[in-house]
C-alpha cells in the first residue's frame, strides 16, 4: 500500500536537493539564508511524520512537537525578515521559447493535463483498489501524476537531462519565496485559534446575534462574513479559518448538519468575491491597473464588484439550497 | 473574550500590510498565550498543526514539470493559441478568454495567464484593437480604460472561479489541511473540489453576460462623446 508519508518525504526530498542548488548559486545575494529556508521546510517534512496525527499503534515512531515548533518560527522570521533571495534563472531565451513552442505546438499541453488526468484516475478508478492508503488517493494521485508528467514532459520536450525541471522548478520556488508557505502558515493559525478557543468566542457572540436555529441567517453570516473579513484583510485564507472556526464548523456543520465539502468549498469562493473587490488584495486588482497604466487603479475593482456581489448571493443561495 | 486579539493581530497586521509570516506568527503565538497554553505548549501546537497540514505544501511539487514546461514555451503557446482569437468583437473576445482561462486554471495551468503574462501583452491590445475595428473610431481615454479594466477582470474573475475546481490549489488544501488537522475529518479534495463546479458555471454566466453588454455600452457612450464633442460620427454607428 502506497502511504502518504512517502509522498511527504519526496516533497521534502525536492526541497532539500533545491536548498543545496541553491546554497551553490553565486547570483543569488542571500544565497545561504535561501537555502537554510527551503532545506528546513524539506527536513520539517520527514519529520513531520513522527509528529502528525496517526491512529494509536500505527505510528513507526513518535518525535517531540516542541523541535518542530521552534523550526517553524525559524521559517517564519527567515521569511518575515527579508532572508529569501533570488538567484538569476538560467533559462532559454524568448526566442528560442517562440521557436520550441513553433515546433511543439499544443503538444506542450499534454504532460500539463497528465497531472489532473492521472489524480482523477487514481481518486475514482483505483481508489477503491487498495493502492493506496484509505482518504489520501487523490493526494497521492497528484504526486504520482506529477512524476508521470515529469516523465511524459521529458519525452515531449526531448529534454534528457533531470537537472533541468528540478532548476526551473528551483526558479518558481524562488520567485514565489514564502508565499508558497503561507497558505500551510494560515492553516497552522487556524489550528491554534481553534486549540485557544477563538472560535468558541465567536461562534458565542454569533450565537447570541443569530436566533436559534436560523438556517438561513446561519448561511448568510458565514458568506457574507468570509466576503468582508476578506475585503478588510484582502486575503481569503485568512479570513477562512477564524470565519470557519466561528460559523462554518460550530454552526452549519455540527449543529444544523451541513454537508462538510459544500459548505466550506462555498464558504472559501464567498471570500473570493471579497478579494474581487478590495485594493487590500494588490496583486490582483492593483498591480494590473498599474501594469495596464490605467490612470483609475481602481479600474479592474469596479469592472469586477457587480459580478463578485452577484456571485455572493449564488454562494449564499446554493448553500442554502444544496448544503443541507 | 481576550483570545479574540489574535484575531485583531491578524486584521492589523494583514491591514498594515505587515509581511503575512510575521502575522500570522505574531498572532499564533499571543492567541495561544492568551489561550492560557504555556510557551512549550505554544510551540507544540505550531509544530503539531504544521505536521498535520503538510499536504497545503504538497502542490510545490508540482513546480519542476511546469517549470520545465515554460521553458519549451507553454506560455508562448498559449498565447498563439489566444492570438487567433482575433476576429471576435471586444466583449466576446473576453468572455471566450474569460472561459479559457477558468478551464485551464481548473486543470491546474493557472500560471499561464495573468496580469503581466497575458493581460498586458496581450488580452488588454487585442480587446482595445477589436474595439477600435467594430466601432471604427479609436477609443477615447475613458473607455479605453474601461476596456483594459475589463481585460483584467476577466483574467482575475477566470482564475479565481476555475482554480478551485483543480484538487491541488492552494485553497482547496487549506480547506482540507485546517480541517483534517483541527476537527479530525477526512474529507478529499475532490469533494471540494466539485463544490466549486457549479459556481463555476455561475462566474462565467454572470461575468460573461456583463462582458457581452460591455459591446453595447461602448457603442452607446461612443456615439455620446462624439455628439458631445460634435464630432464627425464613427462611420457605421446608426445615430
Amino acid at each position: 500500500m502506497i502511504k502518504v508519508e512517502w509522498l511527504y518525504w519526496l516533497v521534502g526530498l525536492v526541497f532539500v536537493v533545491m536548498a543545496v542548488q541553491m546554497a551553490a548559486d553565486r547570483t543569488n545575494p542571500k544565497r545561504w539564508t535561501s537555502a537554510a529556508f527551503w532545506g528546513l521546510l524539506g527536513l520539517t517534512f520527514p519529520y513531520g511524520t513522527g509528529v502528525a496525527a496517526v491512529e494509536p499503534g500505527t505510528a513507526a515512531w513518535r518525535l517531540p512537537a516542541e523541535p518542530l515548533g521552534v523550526a517553524v518560527l525559524a521559517l517564519i522570521v527567515l521569511a518575515g525578515f527579508n532572508f529569501l533571495g533570488k538567484g538569476v534563472p538560467v533559462t532559454t531565451t524568448a526566442e528560442q521559447r517562440e521557436a520550441s513552442a513553433v515546433r511543439l505546438g499544443s503538444k506542450i499541453f499534454i504532460p500539463a493535463l497528465t497531472i489532473p488526468f492521472v489524480a482523477i484516475v487514481c481518486a475514482s478508478v483505483l481508489d477503491e483498489s487498495g493502492l493506496f492508503e484509505t482518504g489520501k488517493a487523490t493526494l497521492l494521485g497528484l504526486g504520482l501524476g506529477c512524476v508521470v508528467a515529469l516523465v511524459v514532459g521529458m519525452l515531449v520536450t526531448g529534454e534528457k537531462k533531470v537537472s533541468v525541471p528540478l532548476h526551473s522548478g528551483r526558479s518558481m520556488l524562488e520567485a514565489m519565496g514564502s508565499a508558497l508557505l503561507l497558505p500551510q502558515l494560515l492553516a497552522v493559525l487556524g489550528s491554534i485559534f481553534a486549540l485557544a478557543g477563538v472560535g468558541t468566542q465567536v461562534g458565542e457572540i454569533v450565537n447570541t446575534l443569530l436566533p436559534e436555529n436560523s438556517k438561513y441567517l446561519a448561511v448568510i453570516a458565514y458568506c457574507v462574513g468570509m466576503f468582508l473579513f476578506t475585503v478588510i484583510v484582502g486575503n481569503a485564507f485568512a479570513a477562512f479559518p477564524v470565519m470557519t472556526a466561528a460559523i462554518g464548523w460550530p454552526v452549519l456543520i455540527e449543529q444544523m448538519n451541513g454537508n462538510a465539502p459544500a459548505v466550506l468549498a462555498i464558504g472559501m469562493l464567498a471570500g473570493f468575491c471579497g478579494t474581487l473587490c478590495t485594493p487590500m488584495a494588490a496583486n490582483f486588482n492593483i498591480v494590473p491597473a498599474t501594469l495596464l497604466e490605467l490612470k483609475d487603479q481602481y479600474g479592474p475593482i469596479k469592472a469586477q464588484i457587480p459580478t463578485a456581489l452577484a456571485l455572493l448571493v449564488c454562494c449564499t443561495v446554493i448553500m442554502a439550497l444544496f448544503a443541507f | 473574550m481576550i483570545v479574540l486579539l489574535g484575531v485583531v493581530v491578524v486584521i492589523l497586521g494583514f491591514v498594515t500590510r505587515r509581511n503575512p509570516a510575521l502575522v500570522v506568527g505574531v498572532a499564533g503565538i499571543v492567541t495561544g498565550l492568551l489561550g492560557k497554553m504555556d510557551p512549550l505548549e505554544v510551540l507544540a501546537a505550531f509544530g503539531r498543526s504544521f505536521a498535520d497540514s503538510r499536504s497545503v505544501t504538497v502542490f510545490a511539487i508540482v513546480l519542476p514539470v511546469i517549470g520545465l514546461l515554460e521553458r519549451y514555451g507553454l506560455r508562448e503557446q498559449a498565447r498563439r493559441l489566444i492570438g487567433r482569437l482575433g476576429k471576435l468583437s471586444a466583449g466576446r473576445f473576453l468572455a471566450v478568454y474569460l472561459l479559457v482561462r477558468q478551464i485551464t486554471a481548473a486543470f491546474g495551468l493557472n500560471n499561464i495567464g495573468g496580469p503581466a503574462q497575458t493581460v498586458r501583452p496581450l488580452v488588454a491590445p487585442m480587446a482595445e484593437a477589436a474595439a477600435e475595428r467594430k466601432l471604427n473610431a479609436s477609443l477615447t481615454g475613458r473607455l479605453r480604460e474601461k476596456v483594459r479594466s475589463y481585460a483584467s477582470s476577466s483574467d482575475t474573475v477566470g482564475l479565481f472561479f476555475g482554480e478551485d475546481c483543480f484538487i491541488a490549489i492552494g485553497s482547496i488544501l487549506l480547506i482540507t489541511g485546517f480541517v483534517n488537522s483541527t476537527y479530525g475529518q477526512e474529507i478529499e479534495p475532490t469533494e471540494l473540489a466539485l463544490w466549486a463546479v457549479p459556481l463555476a458555471v455561475c462566474a462565467f454566466v454572470i461575468h460573461g453576460a456583463r462582458l457581452l453588454l460591455l459591446d453595447r455600452q461602448l457603442e452607446r457612450e461612443m456615439a455620446l462623446a462624439s455628439a458631445e464633442h460634435d464630432l464627425p460620427l464613427p462611420k457605421g454607428a446608426d445615430k
